[in-house]
């Protein structure tokens, strides 16, 4: 018994330099996001001279934060335009893996590998193309605007694709010999079944969503349109900037990130590595 | 029976592309489509819609040979490359490393803290960055509270320094996102295999040049071609950090390209699209690269 006990001490004492990276690396990673919270509290000259703590100028940064920009409007147009990619592409993806993995022959699996390639094409090369594109269709500022060029992108097939081999092909063959048509196979047996696969993909479509920048930048050219990372680009592209205020602008822009991080990260470290297995 | 069975498996096969359709559509008409036409408009010069036939053809490549701002954010965009993405995820190793150790208490709670920069958004972060290294900001008070500096540093308004920062704040966002990676390859290496090195006399540096390194190749291979991916493609740090600034100093070949087509007053789509193909092609060639390397498996 002490034996052990001496044992699992000395273990932990191995661990030291361990834990004192550790401890490093977390104070990194957590200071900035700390601070920028405090910030929000604070006047800017508190935030310029360097004060770290909580201040009392949190209702004042926030009545001049709605002063200098329509900060509901950009809150409820990310909610919108984020739900609404989220929902589509899910929807659109999934039924692609499920077509891909479960009715795989070789010409689906050679159109897979082509529409993978889609993977290597930046985004900037897109841009221009596709804002003519939206522009004559005259969905510019608009939700379809915003979401029309990601509902469906290679990794997020290909992460409905790869874990669709978790779902067993026993289950098709006796909802066919039920007399479930193929479309109701996949309403009523695969969606529920897959729906751990469906709460990652959400995670990390709705978090793409709402930190897109540069597609927004293009696509939308009014301010009533705007996102809140637009939003807050705005607030600190002026010459003077008042630190307090943009960092109120950017704990909002963070809020809900951070609570789908915390409440679903497991959820989300999954759809981060979703599409490897 | 024969002849039923048939049917079935054909209705099978089409309810199978069926499925397939809104997808294939929507990447064929929203990425492989526009490719072909920024591949055409790269062949044509003017401004906004009104776009010509360059004259001679390759007039908008021969530009960009000559661009002295984007042979410089070429050179950024490599700058960066080349030291944040090894920085990083070398870190990343280390740290996925350590957590994984099975006697390590508060395993969770590190695992957050360490994964937390990726709750931000891209634009969030490179403004508290660009906050915190203002020249009346928190990393001056500090630096000059304990006497290693004595007037307030423009990190910002000097190139060098801006470029540091730039990729700073890159190492600080995206650790903890490649991390996630590693820690999920390493759980599929069986524990005893390190049981069987300790038993062996195996020190922790060769055990993980050893062991580690080779069986997360797979792994690494990938995070490597997202990596330079996302680090060519460089936008959003670009623009709010720094503007590209001073003068166009730390600006990224993304950011470049957007100026040319959407800054102010210029609506170069022509010239945008030749310099965005190139990008394109680089992304290319070194994804192929790194697959080819990746794919000798001994």
């Amino acid at each position: 018994m002490t034996k052990k006990k001496k044992n699992r001490s000395m273990v932990q004492r191995r661990l030291i330099p361990s834990y004192i990276f550790l401890i490093i690396w977390s104070f990194i990673s957590v200071f900035p996001l700390f601070w920028m919270i405090t910030a929000a509290t604070n006047t800017t000259v508190d935030v310029a001279r360097g004060k770290v703590w909580f201040g009392t100028y949190a209702v004042e940064n926030f009545k001049n934060l709605l002063a200098a920009q329509p900060l509901w409007k950009s809150m409820g147009n990310s909610f919108l335009y984020s739900i609404a990619q989220t929902l589509l592409c899910l929807f659109i993806c999934s039924l692609a893996g499920f077509g891909f993995e479960l009715y795989a022959d070789k010409a689906k699996d050679r159109l897979f590998a082509f529409l993978l390639l889609a993977m290597m094409i930046p985004g900037v090369a897109t841009m221009i193309p596709l804002f003519t594109m939206i522009s004559k269709m005259g969905l510019l500022n608009s939700v379809w605007g915003f979401i029309l060029p990601q509902v469906a992108t290679p990794f997020m097939i290909m992460m409905f694709r790869n874990n669709s081999r978790n779902f067993p092909p026993a289950i098709m063959e006796a909802a066919r010999i039920d007399g479930q048509t193929e479309v109701g196979i996949f309403f009523k047996q695969y969606m529920p079944i897959m729906r751990s696969t469906y709460a990652a993909a959400a995670v990390i479509t709705f978090m793409n969503a709402w930190n897109a920048y540069l597609w927004p930048k293009v696509v939308i050219t009014d301010n009533r349109a705007q996102t809140m990372p637009m939003l807050i680009a705005n607030l600190a592209s002026g010459y003077t900037i008042d630190y307090g205020m943009l960092m109120m602008g950017v704990l909002f822009c963070s809020i809900p990130t951070m609570v789908v991080f915390f409440v679903l990260q497991k959820q989300f470290a999954e759809g981060i590595t979703g599409s490897v297995k | 029976m024969n002849k039923k069975g048939k049917s079935v498996r054909a209705k099978e096969r089409r309810a199978g592309w069926i499925f397939l359709t809104p997808a294939t559509i929507m990447i064929l008409v929203m990425s492989f489509w526009p490719m072909i036409q920024a591949f055409i408009t790269s062949f044509k010069s003017g401004k906004g819609s009104l776009l010509t036939w360059a004259n001679p053809w390759n007039f908008n490549y021969a530009r960009i040979l000559q661009d002295k701002i984007f042979i410089t954010s070429l050179k950024n965009t490599f700058l960066y490359l080349i030291i944040e993405v090894p920085v990083m995820l070398i870190l990343a190793i280390l740290l996925a490393q350590i957590l994984n150790n099975k006697d390590l208490k508060f395993k969770g709670l590190f695992r957050t803290m360490v994964f937390l920069p990726c709750a931000t958004s891209l634009v969030s972060y490179a403004l508290i960055f660009k906050s915190l290294f203002a020249t009346q900001g928190l990393i001056n008070q500090v630096l000059m509270n304990l006497h290693i500096i004595h007037e307030n540093i423009n990190w910002l308004g000097t190139a060098g320094t801006a470029k540091a920062i730039i990729i700073i704040a890159l190492i600080w966002r995206w650790t903890g996102y490649n991390m996630v990676f590693y820690l999920a390859g390493l759980q599929n290496i069986d524990y005893q295999v390190y049981e069987a090195a300790k038993i062996d006399g195996a020190s922790p540096w060769s055990t993980f040049w050893k062991i580690t390194v080779p069986l997360l190749k797979p792994v690494i291979v990938m995070t490597f071609i997202m990596s330079i991916n996302g680090t060519l493609q460089l936008f959003d740090e670009s623009v709010n950090l720094t503007n590209g600034g001073p003068a166009n100093a730390t600006i990224t070949m993304s950011h470049y390209v957007y100026n040319m087509a959407f800054g102010q007053g210029v609506g170069h789509f022509g010239y945008s699209s030749a310099m965005s193909f190139v990008i394109f092609i680089m992304v290319a060639i070194l994804a192929f690269i790194n697959m080819k390397v990746g794919d000798t498996r001994d």
